[in-house]
């Protein structure tokens, strides 16, 4: 291994990427894009949840708890109407995805220690957005149980009596914060991917495709110089675009960053290299820019995003497929990635993940090394 | 001159599945030399080059460079020779300077030479001045010097150029064989493949490959010697075509072509044969202006040689 032999590949693949403009700038808007539109996609489209009122009550109870609703901005009250055909029309037309009926009996329920009930009804055709709506409208209607109760021990003394007003498991269940924190790490983690592989994946296949592979052939060059010579260059894009990442993370979605900022670099670094890697293999393996541009997109999206926990628990997999997510390094990196920004894990915690992410990487060097062998001979 | 073999090949053979593009060829090449590959496409030249430039395993025999086994020790035997690949294949994003910088690095040349390395090659190509052009805007014969200033950067004592002046200028082809010369003339061994006969007549010695097969290998001027006794006539007449007929169907004269404006024969006797022309052409009809005798050429010399060697094969 020849570090010169190296650094003259790493310089002569940093002036392709500087002068290819228009790749370069995709490639660093690329995450950014990204990030944003399936950030707010996955997670901001859930504020401002237009509600209709059934209230058959009509009690000063009943409007107490209707103005709750009215005062949250997760909510956007569109009226009080008196019918369910009303709003199920409206549900159907996709004005409203929620209303919330409240029982003749609720005033009088509550005023004899009795659990009041009141309905919610979801448009679940949206499944993502029905389940956050749900977390918002059973904090809501907890925070009034809790209000009524305090109230009503101040009453009876001493005596127990029912839940005023019924919810479910899942109090206090702040469901905007915790799935904004949970999911932009793991976008960060699925982009990363994609990009890191997509970079590279063009450019050893360039090399065939041009000729140039021919010439650098006949010097004394090493596969794993070259590999890793490209690696690096390509590592400083993938640097930046992952410090683009993390800081639009932080400033606009707002997501904690409790974690150590070194052990963070050092996974990105890990992750990244494995990534890259990966490209240079594909594009080494297909000789070809197109298909080794739609493998490596192909290859690199799927298991990020299916596979790695991200959208899907992988707890709820069958078997076979729970088996697979071992084989994808977006699954340890999400998990690294989740633990430092939100829990401030160290190095004992997520030490195996860790160890796995640079396992990957090395494998896949070796990989893009021998495949580069092999065409040589 | 110092006469040691620096490339030594025995009975080489290629294949590319059933095919076989290289077949038993052996031959050596000496310190300083020039040595020419003659024939036409497909012959199987670049492949020979590859192999000898450790790009291709060979199938069968031994090709030794710099006095090491290229199969076995492919990577010390790059670092001791240059190659010029037929396509051109350098960066075209990167400038001619980029380009040998990133070869300067490649080969390793050490810091403390390196910029003497890049001055001098840019000097000896001509290339100083076009030292910040972008490659893809260079012409074709300013490319192929860049090529060759890639190649000869860190002072190889072999260099191969595969075709190095294919779609070059004739003028801008001249020059080049000067700096091949100039090479040569340093004591480097220059193995070059071509398939313009008057390039080929610039190299000291030269094998004709026909099929993967060497079908002759000397000095130009022995080679073209090689048909002693016999001479060759130019004809000069207005009607080549039915000439070239009747000339051909004569069971005397085995090559007949057309060159230039008139018709070209090898002849055993020259009186005897400007005789029978004369006849055979008066007998159709046909007016000859002119006969004389001419110089064979490197033409007459593969044409020959490959027709003789097919016909020994079938
Ligand atoms: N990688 C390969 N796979 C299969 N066949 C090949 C391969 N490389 C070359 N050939 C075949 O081998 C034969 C010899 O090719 P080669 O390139 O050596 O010829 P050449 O003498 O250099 O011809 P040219 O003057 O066209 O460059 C050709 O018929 C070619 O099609
Ligand atoms: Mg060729």
């Amino acid at each position: 291994m020849s570090f010169r032999r190296v650094r003259a590949i790493a310089r002569k693949e940093f002036l392709h990427i500087l002068r290819d403009r228009r790749s370069l700038m995709m490639a660093l808007a690329l995450p950014a894009l990204l990030l944003i539109l399936f950030g707010y996609a996955l997670t901001l489209d859930v504020d401002r949840i237009p509600v209709l009122v059934v209230d058959h009550d009509g009690s000063l109870e009943s409007r107490d708890l209707v103005s709750r609703f009215e005062g949250s901005r997760y909510f956007d009250l569109l009226g009080t109407v008196d019918s369910l055909e009303i709003v199920e029309e409206s549900i159907d037309r996709g004005n409203c995805l929620a209303a919330l009926v409240i029982d003749r009996d609720f005033a009088s329920d509550l005023g004899r220690g009795r659990t009041a009930s009141v309905q919610l009804i979801l448009d679940g055709s949206d499944s993502n957005t029905a389940s956050i709506a749900l977390g918002y409208a059973e904090a809501i209607i907890a925070r009034y149980s809790a209000e009524q109760m305090a109230s009503r021990s101040n009453r009876i003394a001493g005596g127990v009596s029912a839940i005023p007003v019924e919810a479910r498991a899942r109090v206090w269940y702040n469901s905007e914060l915790r799935s904004k924190n949970y999911i932009v790490p793991g976008l960060v983690a699925v982009i990363l991917m994609i990009i890191a592989a997509l970079l590279t994946s063009l450019t050893i296949a360039r090399e065939w495709e041009m000729g140039t592979m021919e010439q650098l052939l006949s010097t004394p060059v090493r596969p794993a110089e070259l590999v890793l010579g490209k690696m690096s260059a390509y590592f400083l894009l993938g640097a930046v675009d992952t410090i683009t990442a993390i800081l639009l993370g932080v400033v606009i979605f707002e997501v904690p960053l409790r974690g150590n900022l070194i052990l963070l670099a050092v996974s990105c670094a890990v992750f990244l290299i494995g990534a890259l890697c990966w490209g240079i293999f594909l594009s080494a393996s297909v000789r070809s820019q197109l298909l080794a541009y739609q493998v490596g997109l192909l290859s690199s999206f799927l298991p990020a995003f299916l596979l790695s926990g991200f959208i899907f628990a992988i707890k709820n997999m069958p078997l076979p497929v729970q088996v697979a997510t071992y084989l994808v390094p977006a699954r340890y990196f999400i998990t690294v990635l989740r633990g430092i920004f939100l829990k401030d894990v160290g190095l004992l915690i997520i030490g195996g993940e860790l160890f796995l992410l640079f396992a990957f990487a090395a494998a896949v060097f070796a990989f893009a090394t021998r495949k580069l062998k092999g065409k040589i001979a | 001159m110092n006469r040691e073999p620096v490339v030594q090949v025995e009975g080489l053979v290629k294949q590319f599945g059933e095919f076989v593009a290289v077949d038993h060829i052996s031959f050596h090449v000496e310190k300083g030399e020039i040595f020419g590959f003659l024939g036409s496409n497909g012959a199987g030249k670049s492949t020979t080059i590859r192999v000898l430039c450790g790009l291709l395993a060979p199938t069968e025999g031994r090709a030794l460079v710099g006095g090491l086994d290229v199969a076995l020790y492919p990577e010390r035997v790059r670092q001791g020779i240059g190659y010029m690949s037929q396509k051109f294949s350098l960066y075209n994003e990167l400038s001619v300077q980029e380009n040998i910088d990133f070869f300067a690095g490649i080969y390793s040349v050490p810091r403390s030479n390196r910029e003497r390395r890049k001055q001098d090659v840019l000097e000896r190509m001509g290339l100083i001045s076009k030292r910040d052009v972008p490659t893809h805007l260079l012409a074709g014969g300013w490319k192929q010097r860049l090529a060759l200033a890639c190649a000869i950067l860190h002072e190889p004592g072999i260099i191969f150029l595969d075709e190095p002046t294919s779609g070059v200028d004739p003028l801008a082809r001249r020059d080049f064989w000067d700096l091949i010369y100039e090479l040569s003339g340093e004591g480097r061994t220059v193995f070059v493949t071509t398939h313009y006969m008057d390039e080929a007549e610039y190299c000291h010695r030269l094998a004709l490959m026909d099929e993967g097969r060497i079908v002759s290998l000397d000095s130009p001027e022995r080679l073209k010697a090689g048909f002693a006794p016999d001479r060759f006539l130019q004809v000069d007449t207005p009607r080549l075509l039915s000439a070239l007929d009747c000339l051909e169907a004569h069971p005397g004269f085995s090559e007949v072509s057309i060159f230039g404006s008139g018709l070209r024969l090898r002849v055993g006797d020259l009186v005897e044969g400007e005789r029978v022309v004369r006849e055979l052409l008066s007998n159709q009809g046909i007016e000859v202006h002119q006969i004389r005798e001419v110089q064979p050429t490197m033409e007459d010399v593969f044409i020959s040689q490959v027709e003789q060697s097919s016909g020994v094969r079938r």
